[in-house]
């Protein structure tokens, strides 16, 4: 920022008043939850029963979907930003929709595709005796189902901005594809991936709607932190403060994270 | 047509490169023996690239001729690349590709890159590093073998991008306009470490130019495409005494003299001492420079740059904001100086004029 000038801003004091309502808007909900906060009992809060399962159990989740994410992710990124055409157009619309498509519809979904009688969980439970719904598998399942897009899409953009040529270079220096794609396409997409992976962590860490409705509300089992946090406002709101608070910490490290290679 | 291949124990490249995009075709018959350097030169859109990657094999040739008959194919020291049957992938052809733009990994150190082809290959790191810095070396810049790319001027990073191109010891060494890039600082630089490294290479260059002084101090044969055919081909004396092609004649425009090569400065031509940019050859050689390197002056210019001769013009010719100054005397050379400066000369036929060359625009080569 080099300073903002005054006199241009004056004669726009109507868009100045709207933009300052906004960040109000933003940052008030935030504050109010600062000012709440039981610092001082904090780490009596923090040994409510129901705490440390629901943030162990989001942390370990949220890990594991940013895993499998760039595990699944990362060659469908590549796919995508390889290929172009009317296929790889529909796939890259099919691959955004559970951006747009409310949670709890993504849950409903997940439930009557690998349910006792899905068209995948019909299956598994007569094969192997797998039942997915409300166990922490379906929390990951959940999870990765909403976030996975997010991180695809921030890859795809960063392959399909790395020059190609890198990638003939690498052959004609004897790598063979897999080799190019490891040792120079991965590389180069780096920053992509490492946003994807936090924004995917933003998204599975606070993931809700589909959780519920796909694993649902079991304490140690299946309650995650932002579960935890809507339960616990009904009977000890102090505890669901200090939750809140320490996932505000959270998404704030993601945050830090993004800036450094995304957002700057 | 070029004559058809010899079968010889130092023939190394002999190719048909046929490739058509779209109503666009490519069709060069190329062959070359170990050691010798090919210059492809042709305006925009010739089809000079388009060759280099049917030889790289980052493009597939086209089986059939367009006007049917040969079949395109790519043969190297005897093996088919490519050809009516076969299609050796790129990673497995024995080529080093070198690009206007460098094109070091930006991840990976000078030492990393340049070892990135052998370990590619099979090399163990400690082969492949050791490979690495000998290259490096070869070309004057192992000093910056732990920098990043991102570290290093595109002059270094050019020599760089060359040592990796040829740490893998490839067969065929492709290099795509690979001084154009560059700010014409760093280029007699890059130049000269590109023209000593290839005396000591003996696989086939393949160079691909729009730099006729690129073309005729690196190439042994000169190759002119003109929308996707050869116009003309031949020695890099044949071009220039003989021009078939208007595009060609633009390249024989350049000054260009046999002499012999006294030290690493001077160039003796026709008993007249040429001071030539520095090089490391004795001997027979070529002193070449641009029409445009040479200042016409009314009289011995002050300061007097070591190049400087007392001469008489010959003709005078127009051609847009350009003149053309024929001039003869102890040497017999073309100038191109602005319309302006000639009208301030009030240059005619028999005037008197000193021309000068400063030594740097000045280039030697062996012949």
């Amino acid at each position: 920022m080099i300073g903002l000038r005054t006199h241009r801003l004056r004669g726009n004091l109507v868009l100045l008043l709207l933009g300052a309502l906004a960040t109000a808007v933003i940052l008030l909900p935030l504050v109010g939850l600062l000012v709440r906060a039981p610092w001082s009992d904090w780490p009596r809060y923090l040994a409510d029963p129901i705490v440390r399962p629901a943030i162990w159990l989001s942390l370990v989740t949220t890990a594991a979907t940013v895993a499998i994410s760039m595990i699944l992710g990362t060659p469908l990124a590549w796919l995508l930003s390889r290929a172009d055409g009317r296929a790889a157009h529909w796939l890259r619309a099919l691959v955004t929709v559970p951006v747009v498509l409310p949670p709890v519809v993504g849950g409903v979904a997940l439930l009557l595709a690998y349910g006792r009688h899905g068209v995948v969980g019909a299956p598994l439970f007569e094969l192997f005796g797998l039942r997915l719904p409300f166990t922490p598998y379906a929390v990951v399942l959940a999870q990765v189902f909403v976030s996975l897009p997010f991180y695809v899409l921030s890859v795809e953009g960063a392959m399909r901005g790395t020059d190609r040529r890198y990638a003939l270079v690498a052959s004609t220096l004897g790598a063979r594809p897999l080799r190019a794609f490891l040792t120079v396409g991965l590389p180069l997409a780096a920053p992509g991936i490492a946003a994807g992976a936090a924004l995917a962590a933003a998204r599975a860490l606070g993931e809700f709607g589909a959780t519920i409705t796909f694993a649902g509300n079991f304490a140690g089992e299946t309650q995650t932190a932002p579960l935890a946090i809507y339960v616990a406002l009904q009977s000890n709101p102090d505890a669901a403060v200090a939750l809140s608070v320490a996932m505000l910490a959270l998404a704030v490290l993601i945050l830090g994270l993004l800036r450094g290679r995304w957002l700057r | 047509m070029s004559p058809p291949p010899i079968p010889s124990a130092t023939r190394v490249l002999d190719a048909h490169v046929l490739a058509r995009r779209g109503s666009f075709a490519v069709d060069v018959p190329l062959h070359a023996d170990a050691g010798q350097v090919i210059a492809i030169l042709g305006p925009n859109g010739a089809g000079k690239t388009t060759v280099l990657h049917v030889l790289a094999g980052l493009l597939e040739p086209t089986r059939a001729s367009p006007q049917g008959g040969h079949l395109g194919q790519v043969t190297v020291d005897g093996d088919p690349w490519a050809g009516p049957s076969v299609s050796v992938a790129p990673e497995v052809r024995r080529v080093g590709l070198l690009a206007a733009e460098h094109l070091l990994f930006p991840h990976l150190t000078v030492l990393r890159n340049v070892a990135y082809g052998p370990r590619a290959r099979g090399a163990s790191r400690r082969d492949a590093t050791r490979r690495a810095m000998a290259e490096l070396e070869a070309l004057g810049v192992a000093d910056l073998a732990g920098r990043r790319p991102g570290q290093i001027s595109h002059g270094q990073a050019q020599r760089v991008a060359l040592a990796r191109a040829l740490a893998t010891d490839p067969r065929l060494l492709l290099l795509d306009e690979p001084l154009s890039a560059l700010d014409p600082a760093a280029r007699p630089e890059v130049r000269a470490a590109l023209a000593s490294r290839l005396t000591a290479y003996d696989g086939v260059t393949v160079i691909v130019t729009h730099d006729p002084l690129d073309a005729l101090t690196l190439a042994d044969r000169l190759v002119f495409l003109e929308e996707g055919r050869i116009v003309q081909e031949g020695g890099p004396r044949d071009i220039v005494e003989h021009p078939r092609n208007r595009y060609v004649a633009q390249v024989a425009g350049l000054n260009l003299f046999s002499g012999t090569a006294s030290d690493g400065l001077h160039v003796d031509v026709d008993g007249l001492t040429v001071v030539a940019g520095e090089h490391d050859h004795r001997g027979p050689s070529w002193v070449a420079f641009a029409p445009s390197a040479v200042a016409l002056h009314p009289e011995r210019p002050a300061g007097s740059p070591r190049n400087t001769w007392d001469l008489t013009v010959a003709s005078v010719e127009l051609i847009g904001q350009t003149a053309r100054v024929r001039c003869t005397g102890v040497i017999d050379l073309v100038a191109e100086i602005t319309a302006g400066s000639l009208t301030t000369l009030r240059l005619h036929p028999g005037s008197p004029v000193w021309a000068s060359v400063k030594a740097t625009e000045i280039r030697a080569y062996p012949a």
